[in-house]
């Protein structure tokens, strides 16, 4: 045994980065838009029981990818902090940033102070209460946390996903054209994504208290307008990221949104 | 606020109340799922007997200065079930309010209602809906029906001290079963004990003309419509005979909540509908002068 080597901070930092962004871009990417009732959720996530979305309270809901035990704990960790404010205070006092902010002190913490950093990538999101003023925090490994308008991506191949998604993004779109712009943007010019492979939830203006709401297979397959959502998948130009929205037409688009789908 | 970890040693799991107890300081809960320690307990000085409190405990044992609640019923129809409270709370002989609310949404698929000492009750109430949206939040599935009445039963069995202090509650607790697809209903004493009511139920001070009022016009076939209606009667009759139960007052527009748990969840009814609701129970009544000239018309009543 010899004596421990002197390592530059830097150096140990930067190891640390390059360790917890493997560990992120191993896993699927998850994204999340506003819409013109609210913020969706969707992730490429074949399991129907581990989620990578969750709900937190009333109004707020959490997204996380990278290690699932890791970020599970934490969503756990945040449903315990809005449920004790919410007992505590009032249930109009939890607030996503409060907990964006809980959630950041962590990473950071653990990200300088631990061996090992958290291998996760996460997002806190709240529906407005007058809906016109969502919120997306997205939590880096490291504590960052960027307050994202419109929409945001997580996880593996981030940055293309965003590019695909920003070309066709309309933040007041409706529900059937997000979610088609979201899937194609997860599969790529050439993969098929099925709704198996999905995970989506929202968080939606109405009337219930709890806005969070799972879509499951069935509503999927409804909104996409077939299982494997190839019609929308497949070559993904600006007409078909778009596509038809049947009765949900949203008439303020843009006109070089407003092609036909195949 | 920190962000609330523990280590798997000491994680609640999904319990609110665990949760409150292990992180320090949190908020106070009386009704904890724990044994509370006795405490010596609180001899009022000849407090007057109070109406408003619960059948059964000595007068002597009530809260003093407490607001009570009274009458709440229940009842099994062919779709789910019914759920019933009038809205007076009363300090000994004085009406302390004439809105309070006594019927509440548990969760999605299920109703509590709350007879007794008021403040309590509430609580009870408040930490009852916390903790089954808690543990469906982090266990990712609901509680069975059977299992939150559980749950409901540890709150009120460790509310027993105070209940011996003279601040009884007594909760009804009903919902749809989605297992069984039908509609339950579980009532409660003051020690924690939970009954499974087959057809109907009712408890606090006009509880027992209740009962009687839904006993002789009940048909577990009927649909909700009846079923409202009988509730709604029961409560009439209720505060027909007993001061501590409000009965309807169009005067200042106040109603019983009347709410519904079907396949659908938790509804509660319109104030109009509860209105219109208590109008043919009046109309119908042999007591009301329609009611009474119908029978003499028809022949069936007498005197």
């Amino acid at each position: 045994m010899s004596m421990p080597f002197y390592v530059a901070p830097e150096q140990v930092m930067k190891d640390r980065a390059e360790y917890a962004q493997k560990g992120i871009a191993r896993g699927r990417a998850l994204v999340a838009t506003v819409y013109d009732r609210g913020i969706l959720m969707v992730a490429e996530n074949p399991s129907r029981t581990l989620h990578e979305i969750s709900e937190i309270y009333d109004r707020v809901a959490f997204a996380g990818v990278g290690r699932y035990n890791e970020f599970d704990q934490l969503r756990v960790a945040g449903v315990r902090h809005a449920d004790m404010k919410g007992y505590s205070y009032s249930r109009e006092d939890v607030d996503a940033r409060s907990l964006a902010n809980l959630y950041a002190q962590y990473l950071g913490q653990v990200f300088t102070h631990e061996m090992k950093p958290l291998e996760v990538e996460i997002l806190v999101a709240e529906l407005g209460a007058d809906g016109d003023s969502q919120q997306l925090y997205h939590i880096a490994y490291d504590g960052t946390v960027v307050d994202e308008v419109g929409f945001t991506v997580l996880g593996g191949d981030a940055g293309t996903i965003a590019a695909k998604l920003s070309a066709s993004y309309d933040r007041s779109w409706s529900l059937a054209q997000a979610l088609r712009s979201c899937v194609a943007a997860l599969a790529g010019p050439d993969r098929v994504l099925n709704t198996d492979d999905l995970e989506a939830a929202v968080l939606e203006q109405g009337s219930e208290r709890r806005a969070f709401r799972r879509l499951d297979n069935g509503s999927l397959v409804e909104i996409l307008g077939s299982a494997n959502g190839a019609s929308v998948v497949a070559p993904a130009t600006e007409a078909e990221l778009s596509g038809d929205d049947g009765e949900d037409a949203h008439e303020k688009g843009d006109d070089e949104h407003d092609g036909e789908s195949g | 606020m920190t962000l609330p970890l523990f280590p798997p040693g000491a994680d609640p799991g999904s319990s609110f109340a665990d949760l409150v107890r292990r992180s320090e300081p949190g908020p106070p809960l009386r009704h904890e799922l724990a044994v509370v320690p006795a405490r010596a307990p609180y001899n009022p000085p000849s407090a007057p007997y109070s109406p408003g409190g619960v059948p059964g405990v000595p007068g002597a044992l009530q809260g003093v200065g407490v607001p009570h609640a009274t009458t709440i019923v229940a009842l099994r129809y062919s779709g789910g079930v019914v759920m019933a409270g009038d809205r007076r709370a009363t300090e000994g002989h004085v009406i302390a309010h004439r809105t309070i609310e006594k019927v509440f949404p548990a969760d999605r698929y299920s109703a509590i209602a709350i007879a007794g000492a008021a403040g309590p009750a509430i609580d009870m109430v408040r930490l009852f809906q916390t903790q089954l949206e808690h543990y469906e939040k982090v266990e990712g599935t609901a509680l069975s029906l059977e299992g939150k009445a559980n749950q409901l039963a540890q709150m009120v069995r460790a509310n027993l001290p105070f209940a011996m202090e003279g601040l009884v509650v007594v909760p009804l607790f009903a919902g749809y079963d989605l297992r069984r697809k039908t509609g339950r209903i579980f009532s409660f004493d003051a020690a924690g004990g939970r009954y499974e009511e087959l057809e109907f139920h009712a408890t606090g001070s006009g509880g027992r003309d209740a009962k009687n009022t839904v006993k002789l016009g009940y048909d577990p076939a009927a649909g909700e419509a009846d079923a409202v209606q009988l509730a709604v009667k029961a409560l009439f009759e209720a505060a027909d005979e007993d001061t501590a139960t409000g009965g309807p007052d169009p005067l200042r527009g106040i109603y019983p909540i009347v709410a519904v748990v079907d396949a659908a969840g938790y509804r509660r009814l319109a104030e109009d509908v509860v209105a219109a609701s208590f109008e043919s129970v009046l109309a119908a009544s042999p007591r009301s002068p329609a009611g009474w000239e119908s029978g003499r018309s028809g022949g069936g009543e007498d005197a």
